[in-house]
């Protein structure tokens, strides 16, 4: 992007306002209660779906890889701190029982094997990075030595997605079934029932979608950077250019399933409930959208998309529950239309055209 | 010692597209700071071959062997084989449109290609005088900061030269730079490629025989036709072989 100096500064002005507004002035907000228990908490699922969205961006906006499975990634990060939380209920469930109440009621009485490490939250953190990390690099390793590229990818990452959910569906994977996991009470021995503890969620999240953003646009500024755009444009010159163009992608492929597993991980608390519905192919196409709306190729758009799309989803849906899907479609051709560098480049593209008009009306 | 190794060897490459024959039973060697022009009739497999040699298709039969049978090209992929040494112009200007000019070069510096490198490699004061001396050359100082994209089509070509001095590769691959060039413009490309032979080996594609006689020089000029050589030798010799002009006017000359 050719953003002058002056615009560039009004740029991450605008980014540290509202950085500071997410971070600090929300809670602070929540704190003295102003803002109510509830709206922070559906802020804070707004913002882990920004880190999900920011996650796509850097595969298909940065480099040209439409992934369609982005959901599985954030849902295995939900799943692996959604074993730990299943076990922290303890015997508080409706069964009494050290176990799970969906494996009392499957009928079993000892804890499965790969379930038991779960107990401890350093090895269920660390799952959280190594399952989907793993995942993503075994399919992406595939996919990229074979050269699988463009829209074969994408059907390919969805029809991952959709494999996985239907496998977590199925009550023999122990994982809970179709109705996943719910009933979540302690986090850390804190109560995930209070203000407070979902407050803390509410921040933790707002860090990450920080930190999430600021090491993107390091990773998009470095020569790493160039590389990633030169294989969205034009991926068989790189290899002419001596880049192992199946190395970066794979790299980037790691680096955004780990990114969106960690959101999943933070909504699953703030949420309540994970269970594969939120794996489907639907739950990734959803997320491309608000890609498109708030703008692909630039980090902050997505964030932007995915908390106004999101926004307007809980008010349509209560307001308008029937024409909700009809919003969004529409808006979506729309934007695809009219704003091809979606709501963050609305500004320019404004710019752009009043500069136009200036002109034809100077012109005799 | 062979006091001018065989960077190049070819032998006996067959490739055929759909029983199709672009390339047939062709050999050809390269010694070590040539500059070679090849010419021939269009199909006669001049792209195929430079697709041969840079891993974008393989042969059906046939080896390619590099720097005196050190290596064997035909196992080795596109970018292994760049990083060789092997750098390619093609025949239209692919360069990165969505960067600037001074982006197309860093991305083509000769060094590591590692993730790790270009992640935190920092582009050294060495590499920017480079960068700096190279603009000049191909006369784009002016336009270093705008995309590539933006470019007229001879800036384009230019750029694309460019890239490969920044590789600084021990072969050069050019495929028509003169295409779409005004005469001016193809003249100064074809000093640039004097200038550069001797420190690089060089094989050149072209159509354009004026453009021939002033790189070739009395070097040696090879014929490709229909997937084979024809006949090699200096230009003038070429440009009197009954073959050649066969090839080049069709048959009428053989009637005449």
């Amino acid at each position: 992007m050719n953003a002058s100096p002056l615009s560039a500064r009004i740029h991450n002005g605008i980014l540290a306002i509202s950085a500071f507004i997410i971070l600090v002035v929300f809670p602070t907000l929540n704190a003295m209660g102003i803002i109510e228990d509830f709206t922070l908490n559906l802020w804070g699922k707004y913002l882990c779906y920004g880190i999900l969205a920011v996650s796509i961006d850097l595969l298909w906006g940065y480099t040209g890889l439409l992934c369609l499975g982005q959901a599985l990634f954030f849902s295995l990060g939900g799943y692996m701190m959604g074993m730990h939380l299943m076990l922290m209920i303890g015997k508080l469930g409706q069964y009494k029982s050290a176990l799970p109440d969906f494996m009392v009621f499957l009928g079993h009485s000892t804890l499965p094997t790969f379930w038991v490490p779960f107990q401890s939250f350093p090895f269920a953190f660390s799952m959280i990075f190594l399952i989907p990390g793993l995942m993503a690099l075994v399919f992406g390793y595939l996919a990229f030595r074979s050269r699988i590229k463009g829209v074969y990818f994408s059907i390919l990452t969805q029809a991952l997605t959709y494999g996985a959910s239907l496998m977590f569906f199925r009550n023999d994977m122990l994982m809970g079934g179709n109705n996943g996991f719910t009933d979540f009470r302690t986090l850390l021995g804190a109560n995930l029932r209070i203000a407070s503890t979902q407050r803390l969620l509410y921040i933790s999240t707002a860090i990450l979608l920080i930190i999430v953003v600021m090491l993107c646009k390091w990773l998009t500024r470095s020569r790493f950077g160039l590389v990633q755009r030169a294989i969205r444009d034009s991926e068989n010159r790189v290899l002419f250019s001596g880049y192992s163009t199946a190395n970066f992608k794979l790299f980037i492929f790691v680096v955004s399933a780990v990114i969106a597993a960690l959101a999943g991980a933070l909504y699953v608390p703030q949420v309540g409930i994970i269970n594969p519905s939120e794996m489907t192919p639907e739950k990734s196409l959803e997320a491309v959208v608000w890609v498109a709306l708030g703008g692909r190729g630039s980090l902050v758009g997505p964030v932007l998309g995915a908390i106004s799309v999101n926004a307007l989803k809980s008010w349509a849906t209560r307001e308008y529950p029937d024409l909700w899907l009809l919003f969004l479609g529409t808006s979506f051709v729309l934007v695809v239309m009219f704003m091809p560098t979606g709501m963050i480049g609305l500004p320019s593209q404004l710019q752009a055209l009043a500069k136009r008009m200036k002109r034809k009306s100077t012109e005799p | 010692m062979n006091p001018k190794p065989i960077l190049l060897a070819a032998e006996g490459l067959n490739k055929s597209f759909d029983g199709y024959k672009a390339i047939h039973e062709l050999n050809f060697y390269l010694d070590e700071g040539e500059l070679r022009t090849v010419i021939g009739p269009n199909g006669a497999g001049k792209t195929t071959f430079l697709d041969l040699i840079t891993g974008r298709t393989k042969p059906d039969t046939g080896t390619l062997a590099w720097d005196d049978s050190k290596h064997d090209l035909l196992r080795l992929n596109e970018y292994e084989i760049y990083r060789l040494g092997i750098g390619r112009k093609f025949q239209t200007p692919t360069v990165y449109t969505d960067h600037t000019v001074m982006e197309n070069l860093i991305l083509s510096l000769a060094g590591s290609r590692g993730i790790f490198h270009c992640l935190f490699g920092k582009t050294s004061s060495n590499q920017l005088d480079r960068i700096e001396s190279i603009l000049e050359t191909i006369k784009l100082t002016s336009h270093a900061h705008r995309k590539a994209g933006t470019l007229a089509h001879g800036q384009k070509q230019w750029l694309e030269i460019g890239m490969l001095l920044a590789q600084d590769a021990r072969l050069l691959l050019v495929d028509e730079p003169a295409a779409g060039m005004t005469d001016e413009e193809t003249h100064r490309t074809g000093e640039l490629l004097l200038s550069l032979a001797g420190k690089h080996t060089i094989v050149v594609i072209e159509h354009d025989m004026t453009f021939v006689r002033q790189i070739s020089q009395g070097r040696k000029v090879t014929v490709l036709h229909q997937g084979q050589v024809l006949c090699e030798g200096p230009v003038e010799k070429v440009q009197n072989d009954e073959r050649v002009i066969e090839v080049y006017l069709g048959r009428k000359s053989k009637a005449a």
